[in-house]
């Protein structure tokens, strides 16, 4: 220990005794307990010894250089401020059409592609699986005409669209690519991510078809392709939102969506790519729960630990490919039924966290998340609250503002070890795949989950408006306008997926079918001639069938 | 019920329908009932309707309690009523919970549905649900 930091450590002592321990004595703390959300304990105060032994250059360092720690651009947001992003689809392609040039017009920046559950896990509308769901939770997709529907009128080289996608992503990427085709637009002026990324279904949002080694099969055939021939395209979104939404911990977020990206790097090295080429258009996708601090240190510590495995354990050279570029959402998981007014506020403070924490762009929930799809007026008000952080708040004027608190810093080294610790315990297992086939992190993140509930059951965690100051039985206000969707979006979505059915060529379909059936049997990369099937107006729902024969489906050993 | 009923432990079936993947509550639920002391079988994703209630009187259980998050709950709820009623086991109680807006919980309780759980709603509610609500179905 230095001389300097011995005085403060007795300064500290000295502070206890004559200062602290008195006041304590007169007034203690509150009762219970002092934690995160994810339950981490936190000190009362944080100074300069417990970052003893961190240093601030190498760990760091600064803005726009590695490991990244304060942001990953040189300029953050006084450069370009982040993109305003707000995910939404719902019925059918043409009202989803609709809100997207609602939106537009708003001064969104980007357009984020919700698909409904049938599209999102391969079906088409008229799978007797899909009944009941055809268009609900997202738009319905079942062929390339639809896809013509949901971008008409939307010039695809003016916006980047991020297409929220996983088992079945090839097929959506070649929809996006072939409607670019028909408005002229080059695959290389495109700009948009994918999200793509299996591994997080088998973990947590469960919306697999095939099994994991097959499923990586087809992303390293995404991201040769995409290397070559749509160079701007981010071809996985590698998501800890869902992993958060299933009731993980920050901590277990941060380590199994590092993990995850690993097993991905891992997987296109393995398959031949240089891991250069690939690398760079790797993206993320965090939550921001309402734990302030412990996101923003979530983010700063996601930054360090990614920018020092693709540099030091992959040797990748090129600083586009240490560097990692996220997304986030606000957490639907926060948010309540009860009092549905307050969740504007816990939106506030996650996007603020998300913006303290150096995020590159950003959806804020809206109110009605646990009643239903955003309404007009909820989506209005979450896009009014980036925006007042970004115009009126100020913090957008400094780069990562927070750095350099002693509190942060430590937050962030404490949560980089245990994520560490969780990656270090995956690779004993010899990766993330198997460690998903063994369970583990499902295994994980239903203990917390469940752990989570029962703090809540029993108060120790607070949900204002519902298990603390709860409106009195039938007084809630729980009378804010939701969005409906009308039971004919079904109806008609079948009806156009037969009609389509009955038109089309489908000498070309079997063709262009017959053949990616062979190509998934040998070794040719499966893009181009799923671009084929999609451009003959072969339906999602048909194409993955034939991958099915292939490739096999994927099924669970549910984990309580 | 009578006092001299020996009490056989009631049997439960939590299960996801349709293509739903947010396991979260479901698992939660389940997880407590056990814990309670209930006999639980879960049934794990992407259910249908049918194999649902196949598994509901194979088990012989007496109440099944679904959770549907997707918006597609007036069709799968209806359905397995109907499902429950054709195989002659409209005794079995059936129970939801989920994302599901005040107006259709009018509707599906009206059509059959015994208790339906919305978001916020705590374990020990559900727990206090199935003790007092829930009987056997047989000696």
């Amino acid at each position: 220990m230095s001389k300097r930091s011995i005085q403060l450590t007795r300064g500290r002592q000295r502070w206890v005794e004559e200062t602290l321990n008195p006041a304590l004595q007169k007034s203690p703390d509150r009762p219970g307990s002092f934690t995160t959300v994810s339950d981490a304990p936190i000190e009362r105060l944080v100074t300069v010894e417990d970052v003893a032994g961190f240093d601030p250059d190498t760990d760091v360092g600064l803005p726009g250089e590695y490991p990244y720690t304060r942001g990953v651009h040189p300029t953050m947001y006084r450069g370009k401020l982040w993109t305003m992003r707000q995910f939404s689809g719902f019925g059918n392609a043409a009202d989803t059409n609709k809100r997207y040039r609602y939106l537009l017009g708003q001064g969104q920046t980007g357009l984020s592609v919700a698909f409904d559950l049938p599209t999102l896990m391969g079906r088409d509308s008229d799978d007797p699986m899909a009944l009941g769901e055809v268009g609900r939770e997202g738009v319905a997709i079942d062929s390339l005409a639809d896809m013509e529907r949901l971008f008409d009128g939307i010039p695809l080289d003016k916006i980047s669209t991020s297409m929220t996608i996983n088992s079945p992503a090839a097929i959506l990427l070649a929809m996006y690519l072939a409607v670019a085709g028909k408005q002229g637009v080059a695959f290389e002026a495109l700009d948009g991510t994918l999200q793509n990324d299996i591994l997080k279904e088998y973990i947590a949002q469960k919306e697999w078809i095939y099994p994991p080694r097959q499923s990586l099969r087809i992303i390293t055939d995404i991201m040769g392709f995409c290397a070559k021939e749509v160079p701007r395209w981010n071809t996985i979104s590698i998501s800890g939102y869902h992993v958060r939404e299933a009731g993980s911990t920050a901590v277990q977020e941060l380590a199994f969506t590092l993990a995850d990206g690993i097993g991905y790097v891992q997987a296109g090295i393995e398959a031949g790519l240089d891991v250069d080429s690939f690398s760079p258009r790797l993206s993320f996708f965090f939550n921001s729960h309402n734990d302030f601090f412990e996101e923003v240190c979530k983010l700063r510590a996601a930054r360090r630990i990614w920018a020092r495995v693709m540099r030091e354990r992959f040797g990748a050279k090129d600083p586009r490919s240490w560097k990692l570029r996220t997304h986030v959402q606000t957490a639907g998981c926060s948010l309540t039924a009860q009092q549905p007014y307050n969740n504007i506020v816990r939106v506030a403070i996650q996007a603020l966290a998300a913006v303290m924490g150096g995020t590159q762009s950003l959806h804020t929930n809206s109110m009605d998340e646990t009643l239903a799809l955003p309404s007009e007026m909820a989506v209005t008000i979450a896009l009014r609250t980036q925006q007042i952080i970004a115009e009126e708040s100020g913090v957008a004027a400094t780069i990562d503002p927070l750095g350099g608190s002693w509190f942060v810093e430590d937050l962030t080294n404490r949560m980089e070890r245990q994520a560490l610790d969780y990656i270090e315990r995956i690779d004993r297992m010899g990766g993330i795949v198997n460690a998903i086939e063994a369970g583990f992190p499902q295994r994980e993140i239903a203990e917390a989950s469940y752990h989570y509930q029962m703090q809540v059951d029993s108060v120790e965690k607070t949900i204002v408006g519902v298990n603390k100051y709860a409106a009195p039985a039938g007084q809630d206000d729980h009378q804010i306008p939701i969005l409906r969707i009308a039971m004919s979006v079904e109806h008609d979505q079948v009806e156009s997926l037969l009609r389509l059915r009955r038109e089309r060529d489908n000498a070309r379909v079997e063709r262009a079918l017959s053949a990616l059936e062979r190509a998934a049997a040998g070794t040719d990369n499966l893009m181009p001639h799923i671009l084929e099937a999609v451009r003959g107006y072969a339906t999602v729902g048909e194409i993955c069938a034939r991958m099915k024969r292939v490739f096999g489906e994927y099924r669970e050993q549910p984990v309580l | 019920m009578t006092s001299a009923t020996k009490e056989r432990r009631i049997r439960l079936l939590v299960g996801k329908v349709g293509l739903d993947g947010h396991d979260r509550g479901a698992k939660i639920v389940a997880r407590a009932l056990r814990d309670a002391g209930f006999e639980v079988i879960y049934t794990g994703l992407h259910q249908t309707p049918e194999m649902v209630v196949n598994t509901a009187i194979q088990e012989d259980v007496d109440a099944v309690a679904l959770s549907i998050l997707s918006g597609a709950h007036m069709t799968l709820l209806q359905r397995v009523l109907d499902l429950l009623r054709e195989k002659g086991a409209q005794d079995v109680a059936l129970v939801a919970g989920g994302i599901i807006p005040e107006e259709d919980i009018v509707d599906l309780k009206k059509a059959g549905v015994r208790e339906i759980f919305t978001p916020g709603a705590s374990t020990q509610e559900i727990i206090d649900f199935v003790r007092t609500r829930i009987q056997p179905r047989r000696g």
